[in-house]
């Protein structure tokens, strides 16, 4: 049960301006990302953690391998058709919460490359918070847009990213109820034919802030 | 500008069309296997020589071993559509290096739309296994004999090849995960 359905849940008619800020305050401050360098992009990334351009004063410390520990992606890169399925996988393993910066022209909307083989930009297959332009943009682009999502990140509220537990997760508190996933329970997780290579995800409910 | 075989005993100012000599090397090769030779190019210091399909392993088994070629280095195999209407369409480029000897020699084989079958070189240079599997993905040029022919840039679900001059530069369909 993460903090935002305790407090949904237990303090209904709250006001939580002071708790907001607080809580986003220490998400923005530490906002660690997940390594998604694919291609030129990456270089600029690398550029903007090394001494000159220092990402980890605005709390980046640590480019976290496992997307597990992970608070924001930077997608820096293009993305072709063939990696868009793992770019997806990814995503989905990184918990609440989460957001996306676009980095580049080519992560943002294909670049130069409008063909068959790249992804006309990443928000077809993830939602993006920040989106910067550049081929590649200079590391305080960069930095910049880490702050911008800073911003981002102080103007959410805590009810916004409440979820709401599916069926199965309520019938698994009853005990003896637990879902059982062997491929023969009627209840399917139902996804659009348009997408098959994820479940659909939830956190593509949320209101933007 | 090409040389024909007859040509190649004679000497650069009897031959009409050559201003340039044919190297000693495609000249020792029309000497011990003239049938092998199709046609020889050379432009801008690169010789291309054009092999019928059926003698491409022979012809490439040759010249490794051959101590005048000793082409033990496959740089590159690469496929080529020359258009839609072109009779023949695809050309397969097999760009060999030698190492000890510094030259190197172009060979290509033309295939036909209908009939893109080309023996492999595998057994020759382990390398042509992902070369070939390239050629297969982007062009439909398939390599009999080959241990394990299928896609390596493309998707493996993809349809279609996408080098091809028919093949839309901006695909099918737009790809979302929406």
């Amino acid at each position: 049960m993460g903090l935002e359905n305790v407090i949904a849940e237990a303090l209904p008619e709250v006001l939580t301006t002071r708790l907001d800020s607080l809580i986003n305050w220490a998400r923005k401050s530490s906002l660690w990302p997940a390594t998604f360098g694919l291609a030129c992009c990456a270089i600029e990334m690398m550029n903007a953690t090394s001494s000159r351009n220092d990402l980890a004063r605005f709390g980046s410390e640590v480019f976290r391998a496992s997307p597990r520990q992970a608070d924001v992606m930077i997608v820096s890169g293009r993305v072709s058709r063939k990696m868009a399925p793992v770019l997806r996988r990814i995503y989905d393993q990184m918990p609440e919460p989460k957001w996306v910066i676009s980095m580049g022209a080519c992560a943002t909307s294909g670049g130069v490359f409008d063909n068959y083989a790249i992804v006309q930009g990443v928000d077809k297959i993830v939602p993006v918070d920040v989106y910067i332009p550049g081929c590649p943009p200079r590391p305080e682009m960069l930095i910049h847009a880490v702050m911008m999502l800073q911003d981002k990140v102080m103007k959410e509220s805590v009810r916004d990213r409440r979820d709401i537990p599916e069926e199965e997760a309520r019938e698994a508190v009853v005990p003896g109820t637990l879902p059982v996933t062997d491929g023969s329970t009627a209840r399917q997780n139902t996804l659009p034919d348009s997408r098959p290579y994820t479940i659909a995800s939830r956190h593509e409910r949320r209101r933007s802030s | 500008m090409t040389t024909g075989p007859e040509n190649a005993a004679q000497t650069p100012e009897q031959s009409p069309s050559s201003e340039v000599p044919p190297s000693p090397l495609v000249a020792a090769l029309q000497r011990e296997h003239a049938e092998w030779i199709s046609e020889v190019v050379i432009a801008f210091g690169e010789t291309t020589i054009v092999v019928p399909r059926e003698h491409l392993v022979a012809a490439c088994s040759f010249l490794k071993t051959w101590p005048e070629g000793r082409f033990d280095f496959l740089s590159d195999i690469c496929g080529a559509d020359r258009g839609v209407e072109e009779e023949p369409r695809f050309e397969v480029n097999y760009h060999l290096f030698s190492t000890t000897k510094y030259h190197r020699i172009r060979l290509k084989v033309l295939l036909n739309e209908e009939d893109t079958h080309v023996p492999t070189v595998t057994g020759l240079w382990k390398t042509a296994n992902w070369h070939e599997r390239e050629t297969f993905d982007l062009f439909g040029v398939i390599f009999d004999g080959h241990p394990d022919l299928r896609r390596i840039l493309l998707p493996d679900d993809w349809q279609g090849h996408a080098l091809r001059k028919d093949f839309p530069l901006r695909g099918y369909e737009p790809y979302s995960l929406k």
